[in-house]
């Protein structure tokens, strides 16, 4: 049986998204995504540079047969803004998909919890597919499942930072209340980190800048596909509780040097 | 007439429409959304919407982003 992520009705074979930012190159970008085996991608809305035509589309490096599209509203810090720019990228015409964000604070980039449950309940309303972007409070993620998000995307740590994930209990809890898919998003730092994700029973990460800024992103983008792989195995084949003391491994019986049992 | 085009002054003949304004930026109407007094303007309705003296439009495109 193959293990697919299931989202807003829509099959995803791989549990890792990947951003489209910051890589030193739209080729190096598409290279990433093939060694991710990323089957989703997230891309920003906005203005066309009307100045300098001269830059290549991100679009022509994604190719669209493999790869679904999520545009995301980053960078927008209210609710208004957030729907007007999921409308906008609805109308690029690829998808009614959305993952929401709707900043909190600009040094953190922690979301304004209240104002993407509104952003939320109005899209949902208008028929998007909304992945809201949040943080590790559970109470939070559950208002976001009652609002109608197709997927909670608790963070890991902020945006870019690397930390990994800061709040490992906080993300079991999110996934054992959770009815629909839990995507850990943002602040991933390395494979491990994804990995982590994933054995705490997290159904897919989504990450950008731990592959586009690693010294060969290439490279992390698979180490990233396996983590994620390796995680998503772990948690599946049940791990050992963890115990305060020893419980060894070997026989204690027939030991040499002893006396013989009775 | 003067319209107001991603945040800055622009001038464009009268009359125009969506679908004349981004012949003249030279843009791929299927790569980009429009916005026109804070409305998203459907695809189809490009060519049959007239610019006025003091619109407000936003083109937007896809970037790289997370």
């Amino acid at each position: 049986m193959i293990d697919s992520l299931v989202i807003g009705g829509k099959t995803f074979r791989s549990r890792l998204i990947v951003g489209t930012g910051k890589y030193p190159s739209h080729s190096v970008m598409a290279d990433a995504h093939r060694a991710a085996g990323a089957d989703m991608v997230t891309v920003a809305v906005r203005r066309v540079n009307l100045h300098d035509r001269s830059k290549e589309s991100l679009i022509d490096y994604i190719d669209r047969e493999k790869i679904f599209i999520l545009p995301n509203t980053a960078g927008c810090y209210t609710a208004d803004e957030a729907i007007r720019t999921a409308r906008l990228g609805r109308e690029v015409g690829l998808s009614n998909w959305v993952k929401l964000e709707v900043i909190g604070d600009e040094k953190t980039l922690f979301p304004d919890n209240v104002a993407l449950l509104e952003a939320t309940r109005v899209l949902v309303q208008e028929g998007f597919v909304v992945l809201p972007y949040t943080n590790d409070d559970p109470v939070v993620c559950r208002k976001l499942e009652e609002a109608g998000a197709a997927a909670v995307m608790p963070l890991g740590a902020p945006i870019g930072s690397g930390l990994g994930i800061q709040n490992p209990n906080n993300i079991r809890i999110i996934k054992a209340q959770a009815r629909v898919p839990v995507i850990v998003d943002a602040g991933v730092g390395t494979a491990s980190d994804a990995a982590i994700a994933m054995e705490l029973g997290a159904d897919g990460v989504l990450m950008n800048t731990a592959i586009a800024l690693a010294a060969d992103p290439v490279s992390m983008a698979r180490a990233m596909k396996l983590g994620v792989e390796a995680g998503r195995l772990a948690w599946q084949a049940g791990r050992i509780p963890r115990k305060e003391f020893a419980s060894a491994s070997s026989p204690t019986d027939g030991l040499i040097g002893t006396a013989a049992a009775k | 007439m003067t319209i107001r085009l991603n945040g800055e002054p622009f001038d464009v003949t009268d009359p125009a429409t969506i679908g004349t304004l981004l012949d003249l930026l030279d843009l791929d109407a299927r790569r980009v959304a429009v916005e026109h007094n804070l409305l998203v303007v459907r695809r189809e309705a490009y060519a049959t919407t007239p610019l006025k003296e003091r619109d407000e439009i936003e083109i937007v495109n896809f970037v790289g982003g997370g």
